[in-house]
């Protein structure tokens, strides 16, 4: 599965993409295997409220399955315009 | 309907001349533009505009598509750049066309308040003092409830 992170997030984990193997079945689940892996995760996903989360390109909420999902994106609230 | 995600500037004039041309039927045409404006204490040397390609296109989309269909407009474009700009640079335009005003102004109302909260942009202006992430406004959320 690819995982991209954008803006702070980006910054924190230190690298804009990577493809990870996960057995998670939602977003929940994938964030704490992905803390579990070192300090840097940690950090980054410390305060999942300043965080959103998109699956395959569409915004969802952390509880959302993975089921099929090719691409999971994590960053901060947007600020277009 | 035109969606443009670029790094590029945009030329104002021509795209809102080439908007409102042929749009017989639409009596209204309203533009709104985003310019990048400089910071009263801590004078900004530039804003960066990062983005998530593909998803933006795809949100843009469908932004415009969902104005569309709500409020009944003839056409709707959306232009938003990406990467670093300048204070005075255009960031991003809407233009929507209807055969009424109070629709025409509705409907890029409607789009500034999904750009602004739920187009993935990620803005992060660079001072003197250094670089900081544009944090995301209680007030541009509460802006969505009333769609």
């Amino acid at each position: 599965m690819d995982i991209l992170y954008f803006a702070w997030v980006r910054e924190r984990i230190g690298m804009p993409r990577e493809t990870i193997e996960t057995t998670a079945h939602t977003v929940a689940g994938l964030v704490e295997e992905l803390k579990a892996r070192e300090e840097r995760y940690q950090l980054a996903f410390s305060d999942l409220s300043a965080l959103r989360v998109a699956v395959d390109q569409t915004l969802t909420d952390f509880d959302a399955s993975l089921e099929g999902a090719r691409e999971v994106a994590f960053f901060p609230p947007m600020t277009g315009g | 309907m035109r969606v443009l995600v670029q790094e590029a500037p945009f030329d104002l004039g021509q795209e809102s001349a080439d908007f409102a041309r042929g749009h017989r039927d639409m009596g209204a045409i309203v533009t709104f533009t985003g310019v990048v404006r400089d910071l009263p204490d801590d004078p900004l040397e530039a804003m960066e505009i990062e983005h998530y390609p593909g998803m933006t296109e795809a949100a843009l989309r469908d932004f415009a598509a969902q104005a569309v269909t709500r409020f009944d407009l003839g056409d709707a474009l959306v232009i938003h750049r990406y990467g670093r700009l300048v204070p005075g640079e255009m960031i991003m335009m809407v233009a929507t066309a209807a055969r009424h005003r109070r629709a025409a102004f509705e409907g890029a109302e409607f789009l500034m308040d999904y750009l602004k909260s739920r187009a993935p942009f990620w803005k992060r202006e660079i001072t003197v003092k250094g670089a900081d992430w544009v944090k995301s406004k209680t007030v541009d959320e509460e802006a969505l409830k009333r769609w």
